[in-house]
C-alpha cells in the first residue's frame, strides 16, 4: 500500500468548477447530444426496414435505463434491484394515461417521471435507516408490491395485460415506430445529460461522498439524507420515464414483462459492465449488452441469453469491478508507468 | 364457517411459516452470522428440490434423498465460499454491491442451468402421504404441509444446539462477532466461515425437500423466496437462529390470513410488506440486539 | 474568555440497559486545547459522537456557540463550525484529494474561492502535492492528514480529533502534533481524544479523564497525570500491558 503510492501516476489535474475547460466540455457534450439526435432523425428518413427501429428502440431504452439506475447505484452507491418497479410503474402510468385520456406520449413522459420521482422519494423514506444489503432487499420488495398491485387492479388488465391502440404518430416522423424511436432517443439523451450534469456538479460530489462514507459525509456538513432522497428521486424519475412510451411502442403491456427479471438484471448489469463511475459507462454497457442481446434473441434461446448475462456478471465482478472503463483506465496507467 | 376458515388459515400459516424458516435458515447463517448477503441461497434451495425430485424418480423417499444429499451440498457450499473468498478477500474487502452482483449472477446461472437441463416443466415428487390429511376437530392438516413443517424445528434445533455446544459451533458464532479475536485464539477464521457456508448450503437441500413435498417447483421458484427468506432473517433479527421459526410463522400466518380473507393474489406482497415495515420501524428485528 | 464555545450539560447515553456515558458535564473555551483520555470502553467515543451528533444523548444537552444543538443533525453542526476527524480514516474514495476538501465547502454559503481555500488547507498539512491524487491511494499518514484537512476546510471553530495519531511513528506523531498546534494558534479550539499519552500531555492545556462513562478528573495535564484515581484506573492498566 505504502510503496504503491509513490509510483501512483497523477490523474488529470483538478480543475476549478465553472472553469473554461469545464464549459468547453459541456458545450461539446451539448453539441454531441444534438448531433446524435440529428443522426436519429436522419435515420428515420434513410432506413427503410422497420425492424431496425424496433431493435434500436430496445437498445436505446437500455441506455436510458442503465443511466437512470446508475444515478443511484453508481454515483451514490445504493444498489437498486428494483429498477423494474420504476420501469413498470412508468409503463403502466403511460398505459393508464393512454387508456383514460388518450394522452399523447410526450405528455406521458413527464407524468411518468413525476410518478417515478415520488416513488423514489417514498423508497428513500422507507429505507431511511438502512443501507447496503437492506436497501437492496427493500428494492426487491418494491417490485413485488408494484407487481401485486397491478395484478389486482382490473382497470389495468390484471395478469392478462392491457392491449391499447396508441394514437397516430405525427406525420413528420414517418411512422409509429420511427416516432417512438425518436422519443426514446430523446429520453435517453435527456437521461444522460442529467447524469452528466450530476457528475460534474456539487450534487455528484455529494453522491460520491455518500458512497464512500455516509458517516464522514454527514460530519463534513453534507445533508446525507436529503441527498439520498434526491438520488432515489432522480433515478426513479428517469427509470419511470423510460417505461412510459412502452405501450405506445408495443400496443400491449403485461405485468410479467415490465416487472420481469430481464429488466432489473440489465439495469444492473449494463452499468457494471461499462463502468459505474461516469456516464459513458452505462451507455457503453447498454449498447454492448443490448446489441448482443438483440442479436442473441434471434440466434440463440432466451435461456442462453440470461445464462450469458449471469456469467458475464460474475466475470465482471471477479475480473473488472470497475467495468470496461475501469479496465481501460488501468491499461492507460499501466502504459504510462 | 368463519371459525373453520380462520382456524384452518392459522394452521396452514403455522405450517407454511415453519417451512419458510427452513428456507431462511441457511441465509440466517450466511447473512445473519457471517454478514455475507447470499441472495443465491433460494436458488440453492431450488437446486436442492431438483436433486430430491431426481432421487424420488428412482423411488427414494424425498427425506431420505435430502439426508443423502447433505454431504454433497455441504461440500458444494465449501467450494462456493472458496470461490467467493478468492474473488473478494484478496481485494481486501467485499463491497456490498459487488458481493450482491456476484450472488445474483450465480443464482441466474444456477436457475438457467436447471431450466436448460430440465426444461420449464415443473418438477414434483410422489409420496404416499401426499393427498391425505390429519384432522383434529375443525382443523385439517394436510400431510404435504405437515411433514415438511416438522422438518424445520428439527433442523433449527439441531443447528442451534450445534452453535451453542460444540467447539466449532461456538467458533462460528465468534467469527460473527470478531474475526480478529478468533484468529488470535489460533483458529483460522476463513476455515470457520467456509465451514459455516457449507452448513448453510446443506440446509438448502432439506429446505428444497420441504418445498417440493408441498408442491411442484420450477427453476425460477427461488425468486419469490428471496423476499421471504430475507424477511424471515431480518424480522428474526440478524443471527438469531431460534428467531427464524417465530419470524417464519408470523409471516406464514399473515400470508395465510391474507389468502383466506382477501385474495391469494395479494399474498406475495405480505412478506415484503412485513420486511419493509421491519426495516423502517425496527431494523434490529424481533430478537436481534440493537446494532 | 467568557462563555464556553461548547458546553456539555449532564449528558448521558444508554444503550438498552447499558449506560455507556454520563452524566457528564464539561465545557470548552474558544481556542482551548482539551485532551480526552480514558481506557477503552470508557465512553470517549460515545461522548464525541454525542458532540458531533451521530448519537443523540438519552439525557442532558449539548450547547454550541450559545445554541442548543442536542438534537441537531451532524451536518448542521458541521456547518456551524463543529468539525471532527475519524479514528479510522474515512476518505471520500473515488475522488481526488482536492475534491475531498471541496465536499464540505459545497455546503457552506460563504466560501468565495473554494479551490484556493482547499489548496491553502492542503498546503498547511503538507498534502499540496497530492491534490490531484485519488484519495483511496494515500499512505496511512497522508490519510490522517486528509482527515484533518477535510475537517479544516470549512474553517471550523472546534475540531474534534479522534485518535488522529494512532498507529503512526514518533516522527509522524510530531508531524500531526505540529499541524494541530499551528491550527490551534489560528484560533481553533481542539478536542484531542488520544491514547498516546506523551502526545496528549504535551499538546493539551487541560485534560479530562473518563472511566466507565464518568468524568473522574478534569485539570491541567500535570494535575491529571498525578491524580491518584487516574493513575489507578488508567496508568495502572497501561503499565500492566
Amino acid at each position: 500500500m505504502t510503496s504503491k503510492t509513490s509510483t501512483l501516476p497523477a490523474v488529470r489535474p483538478a480543475r476549478p468548477a465553472g472553469s473554461r475547460l469545464t464549459n468547453v466540455r459541456s458545450l461539446a457534450f451539448i453539441l454531441g447530444a444534438l448531433a446524435i439526435f440529428a443522426v436519429g432523425v436522419f435515420l428515420t428518413r434513410a432506413v427503410e426496414n422497420p425492424f431496425f427501429f424496433f431493435a434500436s428502440y430496445i437498445i436505446i431504452q437500455y441506455v436510458a435505463l442503465a443511466t437512470g439506475w446508475n444515478v443511484l447505484g453508481g454515483y451514490a452507491g445504493y444498489i437498486n434491484f428494483g429498477a423494474a418497479a420504476f420501469y413498470g410503474v412508468g409503463a403502466y402510468t403511460g398505459a393508464l394515461l393512454l387508456k383514460a385520456f388518450d394522452a399523447p406520449v410526450l405528455l406521458c413522459l413527464p407524468v411518468a417521471a413525476a410518478v417515478g420521482g415520488v416513488l423514489g422519494l417514498l423508497m428513500g423514506y422507507m429505507t431511511l435507516r438502512v443501507q447496503g444489503v437492506y436497501f437492496a432487499i427493500a428494492t426487491i420488495a418494491l417490485v413485488v408490491m408494484a407487481h401485486t398491485l397491478v395484478l389486482n387492479t382490473d382497470y389495468l388488465g390484471g395478469a392478462s395485460g392491457l392491449a391499447l391502440m396508441p394514437p397516430e404518430a405525427p406525420a413528420w416522423a414517418g411512422g409509429q415506430v420511427q416516432f417512438l424511436f425518436l422519443v426514446m432517443l430523446g429520453t435517453a439523451i435527456f437521461a444522460v445529460a442529467v447524469a452528466r450534469w450530476i457528475e460534474v456538479s456539487w450534487v455528484g460530489r455529494g453522491f460520491r461522498a455518500l458512497r464512500a462514507s455516509e458517516e464522514a459525509a454527514e460530519c463534513a456538513g453534507v445533508p446525507t439524507f436529503r441527498l439520498k432522497l434526491a438520488a432515489c428521486a432522480i433515478s426513479g424519475a428517469i427509470l419511470s420515464m423510460t417505461g412510459a412510451p412502452l405501450v405506445f411502442y408495443a400496443s400491449f403491456i403485461e405485468p410479467e414483462t415490465v416487472f420481469g427479471l430481464a429488466l432489473a438484471l440489465n439495469a444492473i448489469a449494463m452499468p457494471l459492465i461499462g463502468g459505474k463511475k461516469s456516464w459513458p459507462g452505462p451507455v457503453i454497457g447498454a449498447i454492448l449488452l443490448g446489441t448482443v442481446q438483440q442479436g442473441a434473441t434471434i440466434t440463440i434461446s432466451s435461456e442462453l441469453n440470461i445464462l450469458l448475462v449471469g456469467v458475464v456478471l460474475i466475470a465482471v465482478v471477479a475480473v473488472a469491478p470497475d467495468g470496461i472503463l475501469g479496465l481501460l483506465d488501468r491499461f492507460k496507467k499501466g502504459n504510462r508507468a | 364457517m368463519f371459525a373453520d376458515q380462520f382456524i384452518n388459515a392459522i394452521g396452514t400459516g403455522v405450517m407454511l411459516g415453519s417451512i419458510y424458516a427452513a428456507l431462511a435458515l441457511g441465509l440466517a447463517v450466511t447473512f445473519g452470522l457471517l454478514h455475507i448477503p447470499n441472495i443465491a441461497h433460494p436458488a440453492f434451495v431450488i437446486a436442492g428440490a431438483y436433486v430430491v425430485a431426481m432421487g424420488n424418480s428412482y423411488g427414494l423417499d424425498p427425506l431420505l434423498v435430502a439426508l443423502l444429499a447433505l454431504a454433497p451440498f455441504y461440500v458444494a457450499g465449501l467450494g462456493f465460499y472458496e470461490f467467493y473468498a478468492r474473488v473478494f478477500e484478496r481485494r481486501g474487502s467485499a463491497d456490498t454491491m459487488n458481493a450482491l452482483t456476484l450472488f445474483f449472477g450465480v443464482s441466474l446461472v444456477l436457475e438457467t442451468l436447471l431450466l436448460m437441463r430440465f426444461g420449464t416443466n415443473q418438477q414434483s415428487v410422489s409420496v404416499g402421504y401426499v393427498g391425505q390429511s390429519l384432522t383434529i376437530g375443525l382443523l385439517s392438516l394436510p400431510y404435504r404441509l405437515l411433514v415438511p413443517a416438522l422438518l424445520a424445528p428439527v433442523m433449527v434445533a439441531a443447528l442451534w444446539l450445534y452453535l451453542r455446544h460444540t467447539h466449532t459451533g461456538i467458533a462460528v458464532r465468534a467469527v460473527a462477532h470478531d474475526e480478529r479475536a478468533l484468529s488470535v485464539s489460533g483458529i483460522d477464521p476463513r476455515w470457520i466461515k467456509r465451514h459455516a457456508f457449507g452448513i448453510a448450503a446443506a440446509t438448502a437441500v432439506v429446505a428444497g425437500a420441504a418445498l417440493i413435498i408441498i408442491g411442484p417447483v420450477d427453476p425460477f421458484g427461488g425468486r419469490l423466496q428471496i423476499g421471504r427468506a430475507f424477511a424471515v432473517v431480518v424480522l428474526a433479527g440478524m443471527g438469531s437462529i431460534p428467531g427464524t421459526i417465530a419470524a417464519g410463522i408470523l409471516i406464514g400466518v399473515s400470508e395465510a390470513l391474507v389468502s383466506a380473507f382477501a385474495s391469494p393474489s395479494w399474498a406475495p406482497a405480505v412478506a415484503f410488506s412485513i420486511l419493509l415495515a421491519t426495516l423502517a420501524l425496527r431494523p434490529q428485528g424481533l430478537f436481534g440486539a440493537r446494532r | 474568555m467568557s462563555d464556553p464555545i461548547l458546553h456539555v450539560a449532564g449528558v448521558e447515553k444508554t444503550f438498552g440497559t447499558l449506560r455507556a456515558l454520563g452524566p457528564v458535564t464539561v465545557s470548552l473555551k474558544a481556542g482551548e486545547r482539551l485532551g480526552v483520555i480514558g481506557p477503552n470502553g470508557s465512553g470517549k467515543t460515545t461522548l464525541i459522537n454525542c458532540l458531533s451528533g451521530t448519537l443523540i444523548p438519552s439525557a442532558g444537552d449539548v450547547w454550541f456557540m450559545g445554541q442548543k444543538v442536542t438534537k441537531l443533525a451532524p451536518h448542521r453542526r458541521a456547518r456551524m463550525g463543529l468539525a471532527r476527524s475519524f479514528q479510522i480514516p474515512k476518505p471520500f474514495t473515488g475522488m481526488t484529494v482536492l475534491e475531498n476538501l471541496l465536499v464540505p465547502m459545497d455546503h457552506l454559503h460563504d466560501v468565495p474561492d473554494p479551490h484556493g481555500r482547499a489548496m491553502e488547507v492542503l498546503a498547511s498539512v503538507g498534502l499540496a502535492s497530492r491534490a490531484a491524487y485519488e484519495a483511496g491511494g494515500l499512505t496511512q499518514l497522508e490519510l490522517r492528514k486528509l482527515e484533518l484537512a477535510r475537517a479544516l476546510a470549512g474553517r471550523p471553530k472546534v475540531l474534534i480529533a479522534d485518535e488522529a495519531m494512532a498507529g503512526l511513528s514518533e516522527r509522524e506523531i510530531d508531524d500531526v502534533l505540529e499541524i494541530l498546534e499551528r491550527l490551534n494558534e489560528s484560533g481553533v479550539a481542539v478536542i484531542m481524544i488520544e491514547h498516546i499519552m506523551h502526545a496528549v500531555m504535551r499538546f493539551s492545556h487541560r485534560i479530562i479523564c473518563l472511566e466507565t462513562g464518568k468524568l473522574i478528573a478534569d485539570g491541567t495535564p500535570d494535575a491529571v497525570a498525578n491524580d491518584p484515581i487516574v493513575q489507578k484506573v488508567y496508568f495502572g492498566e497501561q503499565t500492566r500491558h
